[in-house]
């Protein structure tokens, strides 16, 4: 496990740099950076499917990220308030890490034991659908409930998309006429 | 020789390669139930190659040659398809029962019930929605890039 501990720590050194650039271009490409030592540590952990849904849509998500920058680089004032902003960050990051101590101690050992139910997927998973990738059985099998309220969230997020970015707004009778036209 | 889009060698690369992918996002849906992947992934791999062709060949290339309203249908079909596979389970009283598609042999392509219809209304609705997305914000820039 020690080349996760590697990957990890690129990841988190990628973010910390994707945050900090003043330049938008590099901090794209550094959030792109995370998102591969992501892919290969899903990959390390033998979660394909997983990998190839993170390398898929990183892709997809840097290409519109990579439009939406490439002309307009916006500023980023940090002048200002930087004791408030300070102490919030250091009071976020404390109450953040005890929170996260408290929790993280209560769950068990990385990969040990096998819930009851995990155990029940493993066992009935390929009698039950005969779907060989236990993943896909899970997802559109068993819990393909999910699967539904998940397709209805993208359907909403593209027509909620496509209704605010549209050429034009339909207007009540007696309204005037937009001048613009977007 | 076209002035907008990308220059010679990045459209005669994606003129070979784009055709490889949208067949990769096909074999990565149908085999969704047997190999990693699924719906999902290969329906952003369909969209990300009609992404790249709008890429390399520039928005006023593809704009008058893509039928926009094919998009919202194939969405729409999706939807309807994956729902009605959900509600056609309640033929036999449950949900998502695959009681009308036999479960076959394992490893074959044609097996595991009702999953392989899912995977491929999820890569419809997956593949025409993200494309109407990026869609939509390149034709804003187009068009709205003047304003603010």
């Amino acid at each position: 496990m020690l080349e996760l501990n590697f990957i990890m720590l690129f990841v988190i050194i990628a973010a910390f740099i994707a945050v900090e650039m003043k330049d938008l271009l590099s901090a794209v490409v550094s959030v792109a950076a995370a998102g591969l030592g992501l892919c290969i540590m899903f990959l390390i952990l033998k979660a394909p499917d997983i990998a190839i849904t993170q390398l898929v849509v990183e892709i997809f998500l840097l290409i519109i990220l990579i439009r939406a920058t490439i002309r307009k680089d916006l500023p980023f004032s940090t002048s200002g308030r930087w004791f408030f902003n300070t102490l919030m960050t250091l009071i976020f990051l404390m109450v953040f890490l005890t929170a996260a101590y408290t929790c993280l101690k209560q769950i068990p050992q990385f990969g040990y034991p096998l819930m009851r139910v995990s155990k029940y997927y493993l066992t009935e998973g390929l009698p039950k659908t005969h779907a060989t990738n236990l993943v896909t059985s899970i997802l559109l099998g068993f819990r393909a409930y999910d699967t539904l309220g998940e397709a209805t969230v993208l359907f909403t997020a593209v027509i909620s998309v496509l209704a605010v970015m549209r050429k034009k707004g339909r207007k009540k009778i007696g309204e005037a006429e937009d001048k613009y036209e977007l | 020789m076209n002035s907008n889009g990308m220059s010679l060698i990045v459209k005669t690369v994606t003129r070979l390669t784009v055709g490889f992918i949208f067949v990769y996002g096909i074999y990565i849906v149908l085999h969704g139930h047997i190999s990693p992947g699924g719906g999902f992934a290969g329906g952003v791999i369909i969209a990300l190659s009609f992404v790249n062709l709008m890429l390399a060949y520039g928005k006023q290339e593809l704009y008058h040659r893509i039928p926009k309203l094919f998009l919202a249908l194939f969405e729409t079909i999706g939807a309807i398809m994956f729902l009605g596979i959900a509600i056609l389970g309640f033929m036999s009283g449950y949900f998502f029962y695959d009681w009308f598609v036999s479960k076959g042999k394992p490893f074959t392509i044609f097996s595991a019930g009702t999953i392989p219809l899912s995977n491929i209304a999820i890569a419809l609705k997956v593949s025409s929605g993200l494309f109407a997305i990026f869609l939509v914000l390149v034709l804003i820039r187009v068009t709205g890039g003047t304003q603010e």
